[in-house]
């Protein structure tokens, strides 16, 4: 029993049946994504005001990423293009650039952007104890410029066994800059280039801080859905990763039997991989920069 | 000579020698367990929905004790249950409220999830569609295969949570946030092996396998119907089908990250669903805060919603080509039903707040979705009424499936009308929560769609087998089941106008509101007529379980069509082999073309050709003047 119309189009519809399974399946992942992304207004604009941190992730290194994914998207359509012209070496060649491009972003997201907010720290100041903080925190000068209220000091925790130890009375902080000259107008917005903790150490009392944590997904609900978006999304890039590289391998013996057909399955992988972009293209100005 | 004489020529071929001749080299394992044949899944998903849907109904049957007996001893089953789930469950024979929310929580769980949708969708659609559109089979056959595997595992997995210390999950089918978010939690539960976490996990494998039956299902009608199958000559069950494909694709995925962000809430410690400032057993919990119980409700009821759909669309699907068969007329109105199913799968998607009346959304929120939600009984109607219609001056057969089909008008009619109340938020206000709701979905869902599945199991049996069902059993089954259902579920309305809640576990015993007599009875001693029916309803099903097992190996063998139906599966050998047809069927007629006039024969199938000096079909038309 042969199913048809599983490399040639059928007229009527001028499909072949794998291409309409992935535009379904990629509507069903609109919808998936979609959901995520509705919690992130949701949680988002019910946030206490200063509870929604900005600036907090590394913009040139998204930048960089983001910049991958796009590369990549390219170099899977001269894989696909290259297919069509029927020249293999070619094909393989373009292919193992996506592969690399695919792996090199997980590797920068989670060998990189990840640890480094794991080993961030911030201390949410509780609400009757913001005026001792007031030099680092600069909320009158916030307040005369009509702009949301700072309620968490961030930097590097010098002493990071005071999270676990209760016989530790204080967090010393090496400040991220914004704390050390919080009325600096240059700093009432979040910068677009990374600028990494100050020398300056803060010491913050545990019994003024409301809760303390690394930069975790039980930071924030804006870091849970970070790296819940993130983290599916790289689930998504690495399941990418690995149908090119099955079609890499053994993509061949398709060829050699009909080479229409491993362009199909390169197309098909190729529209997959494009969706995966596009995601990235909602999540990149959403975390990153807005 | 005319098409369907040389179907029977073909029929006296032995089926056996095709089938042996197409998967000769398959073995055992292969044909019938790992089978990527759409046929051999469609029954392998019929058998254990079926499984599923008992098993869903003894929860229950266990629960109606507690309802119509508070504290009183489980007989035969409470030292079991004890000595199985030990003492959290049954204490002394008798069942404690954990154990009572388990139970209410699984039946809801099973009985949608693992029971209804896995029978009415994908058994019915696996078996069925390809056969009536003239395909070989599904367009991917192995995403087919990882489609029944993954609901197994997910079903698997919620079976076992039964096991795990402190239970299965006890949050209602619904799961709401906080309380799932923060339940079976703490220092003597698992953090995986819990009831509450592992129903997450069984839900996601569960959203897999419906994702890729609906992109199969979906890519199959689309790319493999047979030549001449237009869309306007689909029958009317792929149509219904195709649009519930459309509604699990889109409406899954978002529960499915609503699912991901409790399963973070629960294992990674976020706050996605759990407000600031929440405080549990008297202490302030160490969370963020900052997220919202009610995004929860939204994203749940964003599929809840279109799942009612899903769970009434392919029953009447079921029933429309059950209808057409035994009135030997074609189904009245067939383009308002495609255009009916279509706007009801659109609009299924706007109406999910109406399930949140009580959450304080605000008067905006909730007119819009009072306005959709009046809007969709409009389609609703229209197939109800075109069903009705279709009735209407046949010579009806009143065969086994035609009784099933019969009873689902007026069943799904009441629960349908008597949910415009629950459409109104006003009138919402009072009812939510009691047990007029139960009694409102349930006349959708049992009397309607399980009626509905019954219906088709009776009628495409012979199909599966080349046997049909033992007629008088058939009988012995429908009738109490009938009365049954109505003698649970109308007394509901009663003791829901009460004011009953529909969560309480002393079946409302002490409460001064269920005190209240309505039609001789006080509300609470309602409840034990209607656990007898509940009880008497199981025990109708024996019949059929043995009539289904029996007929399998005894059953009065009968030819290809046994119903002088006149879609295609019933031009393909019974049982079908693989790759279903002799000969690639071509098709030239709508799928109901009964009694046509000047005919010999009182149904024509959509394989015969048009004859030259042949009247084309009228449109049905109802007179009402003679």
């Amino acid at each position: 029993m042969e199913i048809p119309y599983t490399v040639t189009a059928r007229p009527d519809t001028g499909l072949w049946n794998a291409k309409v399974g992935i535009w379904l399946f990629l509507a069903s992942e609109v919808m998936l994504f979609g959901g995520l992304f509705s919690a992130y207004i949701f949680l988002r604009l019910d946030a206490e005001p200063g509870y929604w941190p900005h600036g907090l992730l590394n913009v040139p290194v998204g930048t960089f990423n983001t910049a991958i994914l796009i590369l990549s998207s390219v170099t899977v359509v001269l894989a696909w293009a290259a297919l069509k012209m029927r020249r293999y070496a070619r094909y393989k060649l373009y292919m193992a650039a996506t592969i690399f491009c695919g792996i090199l972003f997980l590797v920068v997201k989670l060998g990189y952007e990840w640890p480094q907010k794991y080993d961030h720290f911030g201390a949410y100041i509780k609400t009757s104890s913001l005026e001792k903080y007031e030099k680092y925190l600069g909320n009158k000068h916030l307040l005369a410029e009509g702009l949301p209220p700072r309620v968490e000091i961030t930097g590097h925790l010098h002493n990071e066994e005071a999270l676990k130890d209760p016989k530790i009375k204080e967090y010393e902080v090496a400040l991220d800059k914004v704390y050390t000259d919080p009325d600096d107008p240059k700093m009432d917005r979040p910068h677009f280039l990374y600028v990494p903790p100050t020398d300056q150490i803060a010491t913050i009392a545990k019994e003024d801080v409301e809760r303390a944590t690394m930069f975790l997904p039980t930071h924030s609900t804006y870091f849970a859905t970070y790296f819940t978006i993130t983290g599916l999304h790289g689930l998504h890039v690495l399941g990418g990763v690995v149908v090119f590289t099955y079609l890499f391998f053994f993509g061949g013996k398709t060829y050699r039997q009909n080479p229409e057909h491993l362009a199909n399955r390169v197309e098909v992988a190729g529209l997959f991989w494009h969706f995966v972009d596009l995601v990235w293209i909602f999540v990149f100005p959403l975390f990153y920069l807005l | 000579m005319d098409a369907s004489s040389s179907i029977s020529a073909h029929a006296a071929h032995d089926p056996h020698t095709h089938a042996d001749h197409d998967h000769h080299e398959l073995g055992w394992w292969r044909r019938y367990i790992f089978s990527t044949d759409h046929k051999v899944i469609g029954l392998q998903y019929l058998l254990t929905g079926l499984c599923f849907l008992f098993f869903g109904f003894c929860l229950m049957m266990v629960m109606r004790w507690q309802l119509a007996f508070p504290g009183k001893p489980l007989p035969f089953l409470g030292n079991l249950i004890q000595n199985v789930l030990g003492p959290g469950a049954m204490n002394n024979g008798v069942m404690t409220p954990e154990f009572y929310n388990s139970l209410g929580a699984m039946h809801g769980t099973i009985m949608i999830f693992l029971g209804i949708v896995p029978i009415a969708f994908a058994a019915f659609g696996n078996f069925v569609v390809p056969l009536q559109i003239g395909a070989p089979d599904m367009t991917f056959p192995k995403v087919n295969m990882a489609s029944y595997w993954a609901f197994f595992v997910g079903g698997t997995i919620m079976l076992v949570s039964f096991f795990v210390p402190g239970g299965a999950a006890k949050g209602g089918w619904t799961s709401y946030t906080p309380l799932s978010d923060i339940a079976d939690k703490g220092p003597t539960y698992d953090i995986i092996f819990n009831g509450q976490t592992l129903w997450l996990i069984a839900f996601i494998c569960l959203i897999t396998s419906s994702l890729l039956g609906a992109v199969n299902f979906i890519a199959t009608i689309i790319q493999l119907r047979a030549k001449g199958m237009t869309w306007m000559r689909l029958p009317f069950f792929v149509w219904a089908q195709f649009v519930t494909a459309f509604l699990l694709l889109l409406a899954f995925p978002p529960l499915e990250s609503a699912i991901v962000m409790q399963l973070m809430d629960r294992i990674a410690g976020t706050s996605f669903f759990l407000p600031s400032g929440l405080v549990v057993n008297g202490a302030a919990v160490s969370i963020s805060g900052g997220g919202s119980p009610l995004l929860w409700q939204h994203l749940f009821w964003f599929l809840g919603h279109p799942e009612v759909y899903v769970l009434i669309l392919p029953g009447m699907g079921i029933v429309a080509e059950i209808l057409a068969n035994n009135t030997r007329k074609p189904l009245w109105g067939y383009k308002s039903l495609v255009l009916a199913a279509l706007v009801l799968g659109f609009l299924s998607f706007i109406v999910w707040a109406h399930h949140m009346w009580l959450t304080g959304m605000g008067t905006v929120v909730s007119a819009f979705f009072q306005t959709t939600t009046m809007i969709i009984s409009i389609p609703s109607v229209i197939i109800l009424s075109a069903f009705f219609i279709s009735l209407w001056g046949g010579s009806i057969r009143f065969t086994v499936p035609m009784l099933f089909a019969t009873a689902f008008l007026p069943m799904f009619g009441i629960g349908g009308l008597t949910g415009i109340p629950l459409a109104f938020n006003s009138a919402d206000l009072y009812l939510h929560d009691t047990y007029y709701v139960i009694a409102h979905f349930h006349y959708i869902v049992a009397p309607g769609t399980i009626f509905a599945v019954f219906a088709g199991i009776y009628y495409w049996f012979p199909k599966a087998t080349g046997r049909k069902m033992n007629d008088f059993w058939g009988k012995v089954h429908f009738w109490p089941s009938l009365i049954c259902m109505n003698a649970i579920f109308l007394p509901m309305f009663l003791q829901g106008m009460l004011g009953m809640h529909r969560r309480w576990y002393d079946g409302g015993q002490g409460w001064t509101l269920s005190s209240e007599k309505v039609w001789g009875l006080s509300g609470f001693h309602w409840n034990t007529p209607i656990s007898i029916a509940a009880w008497v309803m199981g025990l109708a099903q024996i019949p059929f379980i043995i009539n289904f097992f029996w007929s399998m190996r005894y059953g009065e063998k009968v030819d290809d069509n046994p119903w002088q139906a006149t879609t295609l599966e019933w031009t393909a050998p019974s049982p079908p082999p693989h790759g279903n047809f002799l000969a690639t069927p071509v098709v030239y007629r709508g799928p109901y073309e009964y009694s046509l006039p000047g005919r010999a024969k009182d149904y024509t199938m959509q394989i015969e050709p048009v004859q030259p000096n042949e009247r084309s079909m009228p449109e049905p038309t109802m007179s009402l003047g003679h």
